[in-house]
């Protein structure tokens, strides 16, 4: 079945996250969908499914207009999704999982024989080796994914959405789902496959689509080099320019040596990272989002655990120590997240600017708040951050994203500050807005302070560092100067090393 | 359309897909409950009370009669059902704040005294309860953590012997130790291995009645000559909670201790850096985690501080009479505590106006029955008041004037207190 989409265009009040974006997908063929997260990939795929009303655009299946309300029509139009988080019942069975919705029936009576039956069928076509009578939970991550490819089948997919599916495999599993992904291509199956893993792209795909900040920024074809599509994953429309002068770097202060995170589970997500920073000096850390930059940032303030490694600043060692030691330690951090790690929506401008600071100094009277102090430092911070507000008392969440950005630089900054830690510090924020952020940051680095920047803004990172890392699968792959060409940058994010 | 404000939309649209949360979380509904207008509340009171007038009318003996021959004498039935109505009402009156039928003025005064008596321990619970709740703690222990106040301060009040003052200290100590520790348990056990805390608080419950009923057989709480019923001794006069109007009236100090709660209260979630940081948890635990508060210590500490609140309304049913006390000393307060929680807003002074709402239902039972008036019809009453202030929609179904719910451009508590005050709102 061909799919169509003609200039969908989605907007979330007066930000648009799909902009006029067109795509075809021919019977048969292995579409790749490529783009950071937050690209606009998953609204789009929303759209399709009827969980979203495009504002513009249409649907077109085999040349036919259709309209969905909800998923329920797209299934049955023969549209099928799997979903990055599997939506199985752990305790079903996979014939029960696979029948949920359109349960096979005689007499009014649910046919569990027909249901295995159709498992047994699809599993033999395409060589999945799956048991219809075991739990789903008891199976492994990626048999499960393959039991939520046997139920879209199961309901005669024609086009089938797989949305990142690899980010929960194995390598060995992820070699299988595309041995998969090429089988139902060749029984006609057309797929859209969703991710932001260029190598899984150039392996599978017979087409790949970018997009970028809601648009389609071009085809491509597998044969395209990886540092190609990596550039233009990360873009390079906008110039930015920081009145920056020349670094006064110090002695360096800020020193991570060895350090590896591991996740609960064991897998490495920083692997042995090494770098150090000087005062006055900003180390931007670039590279394709999801290669560890969000963790490193948690790393070091202290939110994560499982950490092996050295992470000295002044010569104080903060590694394992807690967050609120991180923090009077003189680490001011700006979350990646502001909304959810940031700030507390509901708390006023004044509340949110004491947020990680009502322990003990300035803002605290004993075990009282001192209100005196917290209006004060609030007005002057409105002030001298130009923050948009009613008042002080306004509650932060009636802010603009830039302005509730500079709500916790001011506070962040507002410490006795011996290194910023600042992850995607201009991720939704309006243009004004970046330059003032920017500007600030750069007036942190000439106080003498170390700062690290978290961006995957390759403009951001270029007109910011003194230095750039670039990180891949997480790991530090070099650490380069700011003169470096963009396109010798975009192969160091494909992890290609020198 | 920059290529910047393009990029703000696909960041911070929902990027939740199909699975996305859309239903509230407790949180949100809880802050919805809390954020109530006084008028809104005010508007569900009353259409509760409307309700269980009908309920009264509906059911009056005269009124049905009246029913039997409705269409060649409606006149009848108007006349029966205002009497009922108004006999009830009446009932309420005289039951919960001053009886004008009797015959001095310390009895017709009596029923006020006795409306703020009950009101006591309802308020210091629902304080607990409501400390809670902006935690983001579904305390519902409140049975158990009260029974196990009682018990403690029980415990001191007979088996030592003390003299005036230092003994009431004393069995108020032992009372709050007993609570704060029951629901300690309950903060210490979500820290620690992530249970949730209803589970874990209704397990406590069972538990306490059966620890406490328990120990009320054996010589620890109970006076053996007395027979085998499960009771305890009663408090020595060294321990009880003195009178505050003398001999004629039961009221007794529990109600100031419950005055002086609120107030406590009030300045611990509005004034204090702890209570900062209790809000912040409660609206945001990340955020919270990622400005260095330890969310567990924070989560133990809430548990133990509305555990202590909690059991000043043990204290108060422990130490408050002259006589022993058995397992059915929790009276239910333990669970109205949750709906005075929720009326009140969790904030300071709903609870205390839910407190003695509460209180005057409580004390207007007796004469109500009196009249005929099954104490039931209270317990009606009682929840559908939360029902119509948790269901906003319905309330302004029915009272169309009221305003939209608060939204994002609506001015704050705050914003308001700066309007009022004069101060200059920086634009």
């Amino acid at each position: 079945m061909k799919l169509e989409l003609r200039g969908i265009t989605k907007r979330f009040g007066s930000l648009v996250a799909n902009d006029g974006i067109s795509l075809t997908i021919e019977p048969g063929e292995i579409h790749a969908l490529l783009g950071e997260n937050g690209a606009g990939k998953s609204t789009l795929m929303n759209v399709l499914f009827g969980l979203y009303h495009a504002d513009e655009g249409e649907i077109l299946l085999d040349d036919e207009p259709v309209q969905f309300t909800g998923p329920g029509q797209a299934m049955a139009a023969g549209i099928g999704m799997v979903h990055q988080h599997f939506m199985l019942i752990p305790v079903f069975t996979v014939a029960e999982n696979v029948m949920l919705g359109h349960e096979p029936s005689r007499f009014g009576i649910i046919d569990l024989a027909a249901a295995r039956a159709k498992v047994r069928e699809i599993s033999a076509q395409f060589g999945f080796d799956i048991d219809p009578d075991a739990k789903v939970e008891d199976l492994p991550v990626g048999a499960q994914q393959r039991v939520e490819i046997v139920k879209a089948l199961s309901r005669e997919a024609k086009v089938l959405v797989l949305d990142e599916p690899t980010a929960v495999l194995t390598p060995q599993e992820t070699d299988e789902l595309m041995a998969t992904m090429r089988n139902l291509a060749k029984a006609g199956t057309s797929i859209v496959f969703i991710t932001h893993k260029l190598r899984e792209v150039k392996a599978v795909a017979d087409r790949i689509t970018v997009i970028r900040l809601g648009k389609v920024v071009g085809d491509a074809k597998p044969g395209a080099s990886t540092a190609e599509l990596a550039s233009m994953m990360v873009g390079r429309a906008v110039e930015l320019t920081v009145e920056k002068g020349p670094a006064n770097p110090g002695d360096p202060v800020f020193a991570v040596k060895n350090l590896t995170l591991l996740d609960p589970a064991g897998r490495v997500l920083l692997d042995d990272i090494s770098f150090e920073i000087h005062a006055g000096e900003i180390l931007a850390v670039a590279g394709v989002q999801g290669n560890g930059q969000t963790e490193l940032t948690e790393t070091i303030v202290g939110l994560r655990d499982h950490v092996r490694g050295s992470i000295k600043l002044h010569g104080e060692e903060l590694v394992r120590a807690d967050v609120r030691h991180v923090l009077e330690a003189g680490v001011g951090y700006v979350p990646e997240d502001r909304k959810k790690d940031g700030l507390v929506a509901e708390f006023t401008v004044a509340e949110n600017l004491m947020l990680d600071r009502s322990y003990s100094g300035p803002f605290a009277k004993g075990v009282n708040i001192d209100f005196a102090h917290r209006d004060g430092f609030a007005d002057a911070a409105i002030g001298e951050f130009d923050i948009r507000t009613q008042g002080a008392a306004s509650p932060v969440v009636r802010l603009s994203g830039g302005n509730q950005q500079k709500v916790v630089l001011a506070r962040e900054l507002s410490r006795d500050l011996k290194l910023l830690v600042a992850a995607q510090p201009t991720r939704g924020v309006d243009v004004g807005s970046i330059e003032f952020i920017h500007e600030r940051i750069v007036e942190v680095r000439d106080s003498g302070v170390p700062v690290l920047i978290i961006s995957t803004e390759l403009d951001e990172v270029l007109a910011l560092a003194d230095r750039i890392a670039v990180m891949y699968h997480g790991k530090i792959v070099d650490i380069v100067p700011p003169d470096t060409a963009r396109e010798r940058l975009g192969q160091l994010m494909a992890g290609v090393a020198a | 359309m920059t290529l910047r404000q393009a990029q703000d939309g696909a960041t911070t649209a929902p990027t939740t897909s199909v699975g996305g949360r859309d239903r509230p979380t407790l949180q949100e509904v809880l802050s919805d409950i809390a954020s109530g207008s006084p008028l809104r509340i005010f508007l569900a009171v009353i259409l509760s009370l409307i309700v269980g007038l009908l309920l009264v009318i509906f059911t009056d003996e005269n009124v049905l009669e009246t029913l039997g021959y409705f269409g060649s004498r409606p006149g009848d039935f108007f006349g029966a059902a205002g009497k009922s109505a108004s006999d009830a009402a009446q009932a309420l009156f005289r039951g919960s704040i001053y009886n004008y039928n009797a015959a001095s003025f310390e009895s017709a005064v009596r029923p006020l005294t006795e409306s703020l008596r009950f009101a006591g321990p309802l308020i210091a619970a629902g304080l607990g309860i409501a400390l809670g709740f902006r935690v983001g703690l579904f305390n519902i222990g409140g049975t158990g953590q009260l029974l196990m106040g009682a018990a403690f301060a029980g415990f001191a009040s007979f088996q030592f012997q003390l003299p005036y003052g230092i003994h009431l200290i004393v069995a108020m100590i032992f009372g709050f130790i007993g609570a704060g520790i029951w629901a300690g348990i309950v903060g210490f056990l979500k820290a620690y291995t992530g249970a949730h805390e209803v589970i874990v608080t209704i397990m406590l419950n069972y538990i306490a009645i059966g620890i406490v009923t328990y120990l009320m057989r054996t010589p620890v709480l109970h006076d053996m000559e007395t027979g085998s019923n499960p009771t305890t001794r009663p408090p020595e006069v060294t321990a009880q909670l003195p009178n505050l109007l003398g001999g004629e009236f039961n009221l007794h100090l529990g109600f100031v201790l419950a005055l002086v709660a609120v107030g406590i209260y009030w300045w611990l979630m509005e004034r204090s850096t702890l209570g900062f940081r209790l809000r912040m948890v409660g609206l945001n635990p990340d955020a919270a985690r990622t400005a260095g508060i330890n969310v567990n210590r924070i989560f133990i500490t809430a548990m133990v501080l509305s555990g202590l609140f909690v059991g000043l309304a043990g204290i108060n049913q422990a130490l408050g009479r002259q006589g022993s006390f058995s397992p059915a000393v929790d009276a239910g307060i333990g669970f109205d505590a949750i709906t005075v929680a929720l009326l009140g807003g969790s904030r300071a002074f709903g609870v205390l106006f839910a407190g003695l709402l509460f209180g005057a239902m409580r004390a207007a039972g007796p004469t109500m029955q009196i009249q005929d008036v099954a104490p039931e019809v209270l317990t009606v009453v009682q929840s559908l008041i939360v029902l119509f202030v948790a269901a906003p929609p319905l309330v302004r179904a029915i009272f169309r004037f009221l305003p939209e719910p608060r939204t994002a451009d609506s001015p704050t508590r705050e914003e308001r207190r700066a309007r009022r005050t004069g101060k200059e709102a920086v634009k």
